[in-house]
């Protein structure tokens, strides 16, 4: 019961990183219907800034939190200039070509990006420092630490306001429009560059903070994990409904959840000596409580790509997303 | 057969010249240093599994970014019938086309489900395949040990054919036909026959359903094209292509690991097609021959002036490599979308000939 | 009275929370000219889309030649002899119209990879017969000298006789053409009625959406009138102009 409860606390804490990166996902898709594939890689450079600026004030005798906060800053603006230059110099001119222009565009910037962060900060991880004093609290068996805390309160946080901001301004409403339909929305006077332009840059800012907080929550940054975590958030995003605010944050928990579960018991789950048909044929394997597992936790990243696929094959329009109409 | 009927007399002298050319280039590379023949037999593989690719994405207009994983298959069925890892050692003409069939079964039972989903998000499906394959090779080492995890497969064996092994030299005539030269006639061989097939599919009723699907994928239905079957189609063919070469990259690696099947080799195949022009088979060889070499030109261009210049590698050519590779997809699809050597329908005096 | 070749019972068909077909039913006989009319919005692309298995439909059945008809999906519709035009015209625009042709002919042929790959005799000459044909329907059609033009560069009224071209060689026993006069002139409508009443004395059976009610009324051996997703009139064109339910349908309620 207690591992139960501890990987559901670890669930909700990469679930709630998930949700927040997949949210970039899930506001550029909506109003243009374009995968940002570079977006992992954003969030990626977010998590690397600060990470740079935390190391650098490390031993200066500042306040921990004023430390970290200053990464957070660092990160913020490099992460918005970037998303902004993303889509005014590689989407933008590729708005009315055929479909897979694009889309191969992205995959090329990210590609560009994670190896220009390669030479800036190189091949090995950059560790966060020991600034922090993580505490540990004991929750029904279970352990919470204080960064686990910190990053669930902080990602609940911009997700409630990214919703007031969708859902209750003047903006919000333009964003919404643009992504039900470009053209009636232009009608009524929303600039549809402005609006895209805006939700890259909103995207990118927030991924920032989902970059510090994934590198503050294992402990270093690589220039790698932008793709990992991009294809992860990305799945949430389709399993929420793309599109939909409120699906990305659902898919994030969600996936966070499956993950850490899934992780956590698949390997009792297959293993065979456990399975009493199976037990008999192994014979000694699994005498003194030998093991034959099939599945062990490594296969962790296999179950975001799995959900992916069984998601866009099985109900391609998500959990919360609406049916696609059929009069095309 | 018809290619070379409808040609003059000047194109066949062009042709017999670069045939000669091609012949003589092992050992004209030999002469530098054997790692350049070696260097050539990559490209050759490259050549071989862009034009598998330009299938799916050029013919068929389907946008997969895990292509690498027929690549994987077949590299790593060969290794497991061919190396001490089993203690099997099946001939090579035995195993490559086995490899084949078990990576057209893998493209058919990805395919199946997902050829339906719509672009973005096919290539979002195929990419997670070609990272749960990459995954699973890495991590069946146990409980039973099929593919070694991460230290891969060592020990496979070279091509045999009677007495002639393609890991040994030999001299014939005064000539040293090492290992690698003997795999680039191979190789060349390979390609040659790859290059028919690909020109015969593209003229083809096949092909033409191909291009009407990427077209207008709603006419073609309406006009009697079963879609999902001829889209099956080409994504197996093109997952057949990627085990061959697959298998004859285990062969002259003599060694596969998951780390040669990562996503970036998905996605370095996927610029050569773009780059050299999608549905152009010249312009997919072009495009994968000029990417092939390009970390060797860099190496020897970049190198040195980076040396001169700042005393030190700053930039090292692999990292280049991909940078350019990037920029290569993000440059084509702004500037040339269609290729540097894009398709070009209705110009194929080639096969004007064919009755 | 000649044999019926479609039948149709009872098509239902929504959108969200349009009923956009009604119950519609009617037959068709083979080697006439049947057309589909009424106000816009009334349902007739709806019908043909639902007839040639572009759309799933909510009720209904459809019996083709006697036997029942698979509306699920749209090559087995056009497999069964049912091809169609559509209303925006659907080319291949990077092929040549030698080769859009060409395509048509794909659900009557059979050469598959292996043939195409070794070229046995069987397939050279299918694509020989392949070729031939589409030469033909060019000539048919009238624009045999932009063979080997693209699609794309072709006039508007070129394109709308390759897309028939392309239909017929399907082989089909109903063409479903639909709106083919949408912007054309008269000289155009007139090649285009001369074409179709072509098709008609070589044993075609037409179905025909069209605006132009001139034409439809003087090409049309039978006429249907939809109106609101209902079929308010099936009938020989004299009849039908002097329908009170359609001429309301067109003209509003007469306050007389």
């Amino acid at each position: 019961m207690e591992i139960l409860l501890q990987q559901i606390i670890n669930g909700l804490t990469t679930g709630s990183v998930y949700a927040v990166v997949a949210l970039g996902y899930t506001m550029v898709y909506g109003v243009i219907q374009l995968i940002n594939f570079a977006h992992g890689e954003v969030v990626m450079i977010g998590a690397m800034v600060a990470f740079s600026v935390i190391t650098s004030l490390a031993g200066s005798g500042l306040p921990p939190l004023v430390i970290v906060l200053a990464g957070v800053i660092a990160a913020i603006p490099s992460c918005m200039v970037l998303g902004y230059l993303l889509e005014r110099a590689a989407y933008r001119p590729l708005r009315h070509a055929p479909r897979l222009a694009p889309l191969i565009t992205a995959i090329g910037m990210s590609i560009i990006l994670q190896h220009l962060a390669l030479l800036a900060w190189g091949r090995n991880p950059l560790a966060f420092p020991q600034i922090i004093d993580n505490r540990v609290f004991a929750i029904g068996g279970a352990a919470i630490s204080s960064v686990q805390i910190t990053i669930i309160l902080l990602s609940l946080t911009m997700m409630a306001g990214l919703s007031w901001f969708v859902f209750r301004t003047r903006f919000g409403i333009a964003i919404r429009a643009t992504a039900e339909n470009v053209h009636v929305a232009g009608l009524m006077g929303v600039n549809a560059d402005r609006v895209i332009a805006a939700t890259f840059v909103i995207g990118a800012g927030l991924g920032a903070v989902a970059g510090v907080m994934y590198g503050s929550y294992y402990g270093i940054a690589h220039y790698t994990m932008g793709f990992t975590l991009g294809l992860k958030a990305f799945s949430a995003a389709v399993l929420g409904g793309i599109g939909n605010v409120a699906g990305a944050m659902l898919g994030g928990i969600l996936l966070g959840l499956v993950e850490a579960l899934g992780t956590g018991y698949i390997g009792e789950f297959t293993d065979l000596c456990g399975w009493p048909a199976a037990n008999a044929w192994l014979g000694e394997q699994c005498a003194d409580g030998g093991n034959f597992v099939l599945f062990g936790s490594n296969y962790q990243d296999v179950f975001a790509f799995l959900m992916l696929i069984m998601v866009l094959v099985f109900r391609p329009s998500g959990l919360l997303g609406e049916r696609v109409s059929e009069r095309a | 057969m018809n290619m070379l009927k409808g040609m003059g007399p000047r194109e066949r002298l062009g042709l017999l010249m670069i045939a000669a050319a091609l012949i003589a280039l092992p050992f004209m590379l030999a002469s530098v240093g054997t790692a350049w023949v070696r260097i050539t037999n990559f490209a050759v593989l490259f050549v071989l599994l862009s034009l598998g690719l330009n299938i799916v994405v050029g013919f068929a207009g389907l946008l997969d970014l895990g292509y690498v994983a027929f690549y994987a298959v077949g590299a790593y069925v060969y290794a497991l019938l061919a190396s001490p890892h089993f203690g099997l050692h099946l001939p090579f003409w035995a195993i490559l086309p086995i490899g084949a069939a078990v990576a057209c079964l893998a493209g058919v039972i990805l395919g199946a489900p997902t050829l339906r989903l719509r672009g973005d998000y096919l290539a979002i499906v195929t990419l997670g395949f070609g990272e749960i394959v990459r995954i699973f090779m890495n991590n069946l080492s146990a409980p039973v040990n099929l593919t070694n995890g991460p230290k891969g497969i060592t020990r496979i064996d070279s091509f045999q054919i009677g007495p002639l092994n393609f890991a040994a030299s030999d001299t014939v005539a005064g000539l040293v036909f090492s290992g690698p030269i003997k795999y680039y006639y191979f190789l060349l061989l390979v390609l040659l026959v790859v290059i028919v097939i690909n020109r015969r599919l593209q003229d083809s009723r096949i092909g033409r359903a191909w291009v009407a699907i990427r077209e207008d994928e709603v006419a073609a239905k309406a006009v009697g094209i079963n879609t999902r079957n001829i889209k099956l189609l080409a994504f197996a063919m093109g997952a057949s292509f990627g085990g061959i070469a697959g298998g004859m990259f285990a062969a002259l690696q003599t060694f596969v690991s998951p780390e040669s099947f990562v996503l970036n080799e998905s996605i370095m195949i996927l610029a050569m097609v773009v780059l050299g022009g999608m549905g152009n088979i010249w312009g997919v060889i072009a495009g994968a021959v000029l990417l092939s070499f390009m970390p060797e030109l860099l190496r020897y261009t970049v190198e040195p002036v980076q040396l001169a210049l700042f005393g030190k590698l700053l930039v090292d050519p692999e990292v280049l490599r991909m940078l350019v590779f990037g920029l290569a997809l993000v440059l084509t699809m702004r500037f040339r979308p269609a290729g540097l050597w894009p398709e070009t329908r209705h110009r194929r005096e080639m096969t004007e000939g064919r009755t | 009275m000649s044999e019926v070749l479609l039948e149709a019972r009872g098509i239902a068909k929504r959108f969200g929370g349009v009923q956009a077909l009604k119950d519609v039913s009617l037959t068709i006989r083979s080697g006439e000219i049947y057309g589909l009319i009424g106000p816009n919005g009334a349902g007739k692309t709806t019908l043909f889309n639902v007839f040639t298995g572009l759309y799933p439909r909510d009720g209904g059945a459809v019996l083709f030649g006697g036997a029942a008809l698979d509306l699920d999906s749209p090559h087995a519709v056009a497999a069964a002899g049912i091809a169609r035009t559509f209303q925006n015209i659907r080319l291949f625009g990077n092929m040549t119209a030698l080769e859009n042709v060409m395509v048509g002919r794909h659900v009557r042929t059979r050469a598959g990879v292996f043939g195409a790959i070794l070229r046995t005799a069987a397939e050279r000459a299918e694509e020989g017969a392949i070729r031939r044909r589409a030469d033909e329907l060019l000539h048919y059609v009238g624009i045999a000298d932009r063979a080997d033009d693209l699609a794309r560069h072709l006039s508007y009224g070129d394109q709308r006789r390759l897309e028939i071209a392309r239909a017929l060689a399907t082989d089909p026993k109903l063409l479903a053409l639909d709106e083919p006069a949408a912007g054309m002139n008269a000289t155009e409508t007139t090649a285009l009625r001369g074409l179709i009443e072509g098709l008609r004395r070589d044993g075609l059976t037409v179905l025909l959406i069209e605006h132009d009610v001139k034409l439809v009324m003087g090409l049309c051996d039978r006429v249907a009138v939809l109106d609101y997703g209902e079929k308010i009139a099936e009938d020989v064109p004299p009849a039908v102009r002097a329908n009170p339910k359609v001429i309301e349908a067109y003209l509003g309620k007469s306050t007389a």
